[in-house]
């Protein structure tokens, strides 16, 4: 006879209390800790505690590494910031890289070539205007598309990502001066066009991830233009049946996106690096979808993921530096966290029943 | 005056992992997942026929043996790979967790895996070399046809490469096959349109989902053996993959989700990757910046063209990123 | 039936949604072979969750089936194939980039290699022996909606099913194609088949059943055999009390025309004609009742009013208290708003258009008044005291004004939608199915708002679907078959036989030839009015 009974069974949870799925969470960091832990060890021979031990002097072990794990931290958090309503709306922009290097592109070349024409105060708002320009233009280009026809943005975005890289190894192989494909520090000696320094060296984007945070909480929130964003994200049809034009929506707020991703380019350029090449950005368009997409797009909980990324990047550092390993090794570690958060969500949006045979009493 | 023989013979080179990279990720989004992960895994198949490739080849000394040099990295690169199906089914099918964000972090993930191998695979084991250079393994990966030297030109075009690459061909041509002709194709057809159908029919979407992406995984993952035996000739450098892997996701538009389609697709596109190779642009070095632009504005004009025409048989899988939860209402 | 042993047999079966939701609750059920049996209830009543346990869609929380008296489990859709029961859904479940072929040997695995010309061959077979007209090439998406039908019960016969399962498979098809249908059914019973008929249409019962059961609010009422029970009988228990509705229905007050709808022509995405050349007048102070069968071009008609579907032909009027008329046509929703035109709209998809599911009570409030102001903050104060005042006014059963909407129960979502949108002070009012799902209170509540709304001065166009309710509650019934206008009748001297009879045929055709129509829509031996 036929005695099979499904042991499992799965039903859609319809609601968990925040304290709950914020325990959910922990547990799954807890656990992935854990497992890098083991990873570590067995990759590295090293006692996992040590491991952890480095990676928390690596990441805060110093004044300096504090300051740069915050301007790291605030870099990403810009350009999480920058996808974050986009991805509200349900539009998949894997463009961070190229808006940002697009913005980039800009300010190297403002820095450049107006340095002589304009004078330094102008110069930076002159600057300032064409990365934000560049960074909305890289936004808006899907965004028509998929506006006009509803061509498929994930893709578009991403190779728009590689024709920014591309146009930046143009430039930048054009504008070097000794056939090097190396720029350099750009106005090394007049420093003109470099962003003033506050404080330090690292605080200028700090200030500004704060303050774009702040905004970025507003506008989602309590802006006519956030609540457009959250209905078409949510339901074009009950967007279109309240008059939103949805185009629009998808327009504005990837023209927005990629303002935003400029910026953070300009702010690179100008008051971090002082240079343009084709891998400054970094992958951080990517991380920066995880950052957004695990903090359900609320800018203050970007803080803490982006910081978990952050953290975790640069305290592996310290351990392969020290090990004289491979750096690509916080990636691992970084992935292997991400599996445990992202697998979290299914405990926290599922519940799971454990079935006791009710066959028994029948057979 | 550059010579056509080997522009082709380069861009067959350059093609055969977006083949199989291609391919890979076709049979994946033929089941509705849409494995962003596949650049990752690709990263993986290389590392992991490298380590074993690596293993065997310090161990056996002079001892070495062809087949076993042969089989150990492929069999390394297919269970790396397939580990990374795994993980990636694992998170989007059991646990239904969000295909675009799972693939990111599965690339994030694969490329860690590659790079880190890649530059600390030495210091780990302890070997006393200076570099990974698998001479030895390549070359069992560089077999091909001997006698195509003699043929001329069409040897040179048709049977200069090694048996990674016709494997790509035949795997390409066995998955349109199986995907237009067999009843496991047109049952993973029908969970890739609408799962909820296939269920209704009886089909196990689970199993189909799982197998279709874990062979699309192992598939993708020989993309990456290849490029690192074949074309790198088992020397790893950091990164050197590139972003193959994403033209290959992005080639699946560009192929309509047939594999056969993507045998000359591929060739086209690593046409297009080395292009800048073969065009005299004088001392302007900087033009070929723009030319290696080439296959992503390429791609960028498929997916505008592929939206513009809304032929049922030529739009993506209808249920493509989403997860299938039965008693969803 | 005689004492054998049922074929197929369904015990204590409970099933529930969540921790509040009970979908049906201790249903016993059986089945015999060479049967049609129509499992009757209204909509919500649990006929179609208690087949899906049949079908291995859902898996009963508590209670055993039998086939022929031994227990089974059915955990999946294969499970029930293999045990010979084929369901047909509502929602047709086919691939619609397939063709017929593919979508019936979809799920096959016991038939050795594909070979799709044999498969073709057996197709052939079976239609001719059932009487069935399909091509077996042709793709899905190039179908109409009975070819559909036919592909879906060719698809359960083909596996050798030898229960079949209907769920109100006339929905959406036109009489002939009934009858048709029909026709097919008796054929597989005289082959031995058992048939499960999920209907609320009662001429149906009476026409092809042998048995009939009754379900109410998920629970097993009891079964009559066919022949021997009555529609009066059938309806009383399928409500639980007579339909007499006592739905009030006051005296409109100086009724004027408010909106003037003149040979308005809509066309689908596919180009295929969904209104044609629609015609009439709704005015102030007055109900208009939209009857028709399902798809007849009820939401098309609507949509066009609202601003929401793009319009061939035609012209849609408003007409201003002072007697001005502006035209509607071309403009969206925001640009009919901003006209200072007050039109509220309840759309049929609560959770899919009229409301966003994963927002707040208040939120939601907000979807209509959000643009108020030249602030380009959003002003939060105002939807919130509209929701306290929704959710005390209509009695909304939930936690509180920050829950979200999807988790309220269907008669609570109706009630946030339709008070939203009659906050608004409306001049004219659309409704699509305001009352499906709902239970008979939150029925009545709706009914109440709409009829107050009519004391208003309000033109209500009030889409329905139960002809009882129409005929009690509306001023006016305009019928729809097939996208045309069949007629507008009284609604106070409406005959429910007539309106059921202008549904399936047009205003000429009727006159032509009264006498069939009515056969074609009464049931044989009922009594209906």
């Amino acid at each position: 006879m036929n005695n099979k009974t499904p042991l499992i069974h799965i039903t859609r949870r319809m609601d968990i209390g925040r304290p709950r799925a914020y325990t959910y969470r922990a547990i799954a960091i807890l656990l992935a800790f854990i497992v890098c832990g083991i990873v570590t060890m067995v990759l590295t021979g090293e006692n996992p505690f040590d491991v952890y031990k480095a990676m928390f002097t690596g990441a805060l072990g110093s004044s300096r590494k504090i300051w740069a794990l915050l301007q790291n931290l605030a870099i990403l958090l810009c350009v999480g910031l920058a996808l974050a309503p986009a991805f509200r709306m349900r539009f998949w922009n894997l463009g961070g890289d190229g808006q940002v290097l697009a913005g980039c592109i800009a300010a190297a070349a403002c820095m450049m070539f107006l340095s002589d024409a304009l004078p330094h105060a102008l110069l930076i708002v002159v600057t300032l205007i064409a990365s934000v320009l560049s960074g909305a233009l890289w936004g808006f280009i899907p965004a028509f598309f998929k506006a006009r026809w509803g061509t498929n943005e994930t893709l578009f975005t991403l190779m728009m990502n590689y024709v920014a890289a591309q146009l930046a190894s143009f430039f930048i192989t054009s504008w070097s001066k000794d056939g090097s494909a190396k720029i350099g520090i750009i106005n090394q000696n007049t420093q003109i066009g470099w962003f003033p320094e506050i404080g330090n060296k690292y605080m200028m984007f700090i200030i500004v991830a704060v303050i774009l945070t702040v905004l970025m909480f507003i506008y989602m929130r309590y802006t006519k233009h956030g609540y457009e964003i959250s209905v078409v994200g949510e339901s074009e049809r009950t967007a279109k049946y309240i008059g939103i034009k949805v185009r629009k929506v998808i327009i504005r707020t990837m023209l927005i996106s990629g303002a935003i991703c400029g910026l953070t380019g300009f702010f690179m350029v100008t008051a971090k690096d002082h240079t343009l090449t084709t891998t400054m950005v970094g992958g951080r368009g990517f991380t920066a979808v995880i950052v957004a997409w695990l903090a359900k797009f609320n800018p203050f909980t970007m803080i803490l993921t982006a910081f978990l990324i952050v953290f975790l990047s640069q305290g592996c550092n310290q351990i392969t530096t020290a090990l004289e390993l491979d750096s690509a090794f916080g990636d691992i570690i970084t992935g292997i966290i991400l599996f445990f958060i992202i697998g979290s969500e299914f405990f926290i949006n599922y519940k799971i029943h454990f079935r006791k045979s009710s066959k028994k009493e029948v057979a | 005056m550059f010579n056509i023989v080997t522009i082709i013979q380069r861009a067959v080179v350059q093609g055969i992992p977006l083949l199989f990279g291609s391919t890979g990720e076709i049979m994946t989004e033929k089941s509705g997942n849409l494995n962003l992960g596949t650049a990752g895994t690709m990263y993986v198949g290389a590392i992991c026929g490298v380590i074993g490739g690596f293993f065997y080849e310090n161990s056996a000394g002079a001892a070495f043996n062809p087949i076993l040099g042969t089989v150990i990295p492929l069999l390394s690169a297919i269970l790396g790979s397939l580990i990374m199906g795994l993980i990636y089914s694992f998170l989007t099918i059991t646990l239904r967790a969000n295909q675009n964000v799972t693939g990111l972090a599965l690339t994030t993930f694969g490329v860690g895996i590659g790079n880190f191998f890649g530059g600390s695979l030495i210091k780990i084991v302890g070997a006393d070399v200076p570099t990974i250079v698998l001479s030895k393994t390549s070359a069992c990966f560089k077999a091909g046809f001997g006698f195509a030297g003699d043929l001329g030109w069409f040897g040179e075009i048709f049977l200069s490469y090694s048996w990674l690459a016709y494997l790509a061909i035949v795997i390409a041509v066995l998955c349109g096959f199986i995907l237009r002709r067999t009843r496991v194709g047109l049952h993973l057809r029908a969970v890739g349109e609408s799962p909820a159908t296939a269920d209704a029919a009886g089909i196990s979407v689970t199993k189909y989902k799982y197998i279709a992406t874990c062979a699309g995984s192992v598939i993708a993952g020989l993309g990456g053996l290849y490029y690192i035996m074949d074309y790198a000739s088992g020397v790893w450098s950091a990164d050197a993959f590139g972003d193959r892997g994403w033209l290959a996701i992005a080639l699946v538009i560009f192929t309509l989700w047939r594999p056969t389609t993507s045998i000359w697709a591929s060739i086209l596109f690593g046409g297009l990757y080395i292009l800048h190779i073969f065009i005299p642009t004088g001392s302007n070095l900087a033009v070929k910046e723009l030319y290696k632009m080439l296959p992503y504005v390429i791609t960028i004009i498929v997916l505008v063209i592929s939206s513009l025409r809304n032929k049922r048989e030529n739009q993506p899988p209808a249920s493509l990123g989403l997860p299938y939860f039965r008693e969803d209402r | 039936m005689e004492t054998k042993v049922p074929a197929l047999s369904m015990r204590h079966i409970t099933k529930r949604f969540g921790s509040k939701v009970v979908a049906n609750k201790d249903v016993s059920l059986d089945i015999y072979s060479g049967e049609i049996l129509a499992l009757l209830g209204e909509n919500g009543s649990g006929k179609t969750t208690l087949m899906n346990m049949l079908s291995g869609i859902y898996y009963p929380d508590e209670g055993q089936i039998y086939l022929n008296g031994k227990p089974v489990d059915i955990s999946s859709p294969k499970e029930a194939f293999d045990l010979g029961i084929g369901m047909i859904h509502q929602h047709f479940k086919l691939v619609d980039v397939l063709t017929a072929a593919e979508n019936i040997v979809l799920g096959i695995e016991n038939e050795g290699r594909l070979n799709i010309r044999k498969s073709i061959a057996r197709i052939r077979e079976i239609c001719d022996r059932y009487g069935f007209e399909i091509d077996p090439d042709k793709k899905i998406y190039d179908m109409s909606v009975s070819e559909k039908q036919t592909v879906e019960i060719v698809k359960v016969l083909y596996r050798g099913a030898n229960f079949l399962i209907l769920d109100e498979p006339t929905a959406v098809l036109t009489p002939q194609e009934s009858e048709k249908l029909f026709a097919v059914m008796r054929n597989m019973k005289k082959d031995g088949k058992s048939i499960i008929i999920i209907t609320h249409k009662m001429q149906e019962v009476l026409s092809v059943s042998d048995r009939v059961a009754i379900l109410r609010s998920g629970e097993y009422i009891c079964d009559r055999v066919t022949a021997e029970a009555d529609t009066q009988e059938l309806t009383d228990l399928m409500v639980g009390h007579s339909v007499s509705l006592n739905i009030n229905r006051p005296e409109p007050v100086r009724p004027r025309d408010r909106i003037l709808v003149k040979d308005l022509t809509v066309r689908d995405i596919e180009g295929i004609v969904k209104l044609d050349h629609v015609s009439f007048n709704a005015r102030s102070g007055e109900i208009l009742g939209i009857a028709g069968i399902a798809g007849s071009g009820q939401k098309e008609l609507l949509e066009a009013i609202a601003g929401l579907q793009p319009i061939e032909e035609g012209t849609i009027e408003y007409v201003e208290d002072d007697g001005s008329r502006e035209s509607l046509i071309g403009k969206d929703p925001t640009e009919i708003a901003d006209m200072g035109v007050a039109l509220s709209f309840v759309p049929e998809d609560r959770l899919g258009m009229g409301l966003v599911g994963n927002m707040n009570l208040a939120d939601n409030m907000m979807l209509r008044s959000y643009r108020q102001g030249h602030s380009i903050f959003t002003n939060k104060k105002a939807p919130a005291e509209l929701a306290e005042h929704v959710v005390d006014e209509l009695e909304v059963n939930t936690p509180g004004i920050g829950t979200e909407v999807r988790k309220l129960s269907g008669g609570n979502v109706q009630k946030i939608l339709v008070g939203r949108e009659i906050s608004s002070a409306p001049t004219v009012l659309l409704t699509a199915y305001a009352v499906r799902g709902l239970d008979i209170n939150s029925s009545y509540t709706i009914y109440d708002l709409i009829n107050k709304q009519k004391e208003k001065g309000v033109a209500v166009i009030y889409v329905g679907e139960d002809l009882d309710v129409l005929v009690e509650l509306c001023d006016r019934i305009l019928v729809l078959c097939a996208g045309r206008v069949s007629g507008i009748i009284d609604g106070r001297n409406a005959v429910k036989k007539r309106i059921g009879a202008m549904m399936t045929q047009t205003e000429s055709t009727l006159a032509a030839d009264s006498a069939p129509a009515a056969e074609n829509t009464q049931e044989k031996g009922g009594s209906d009015e």
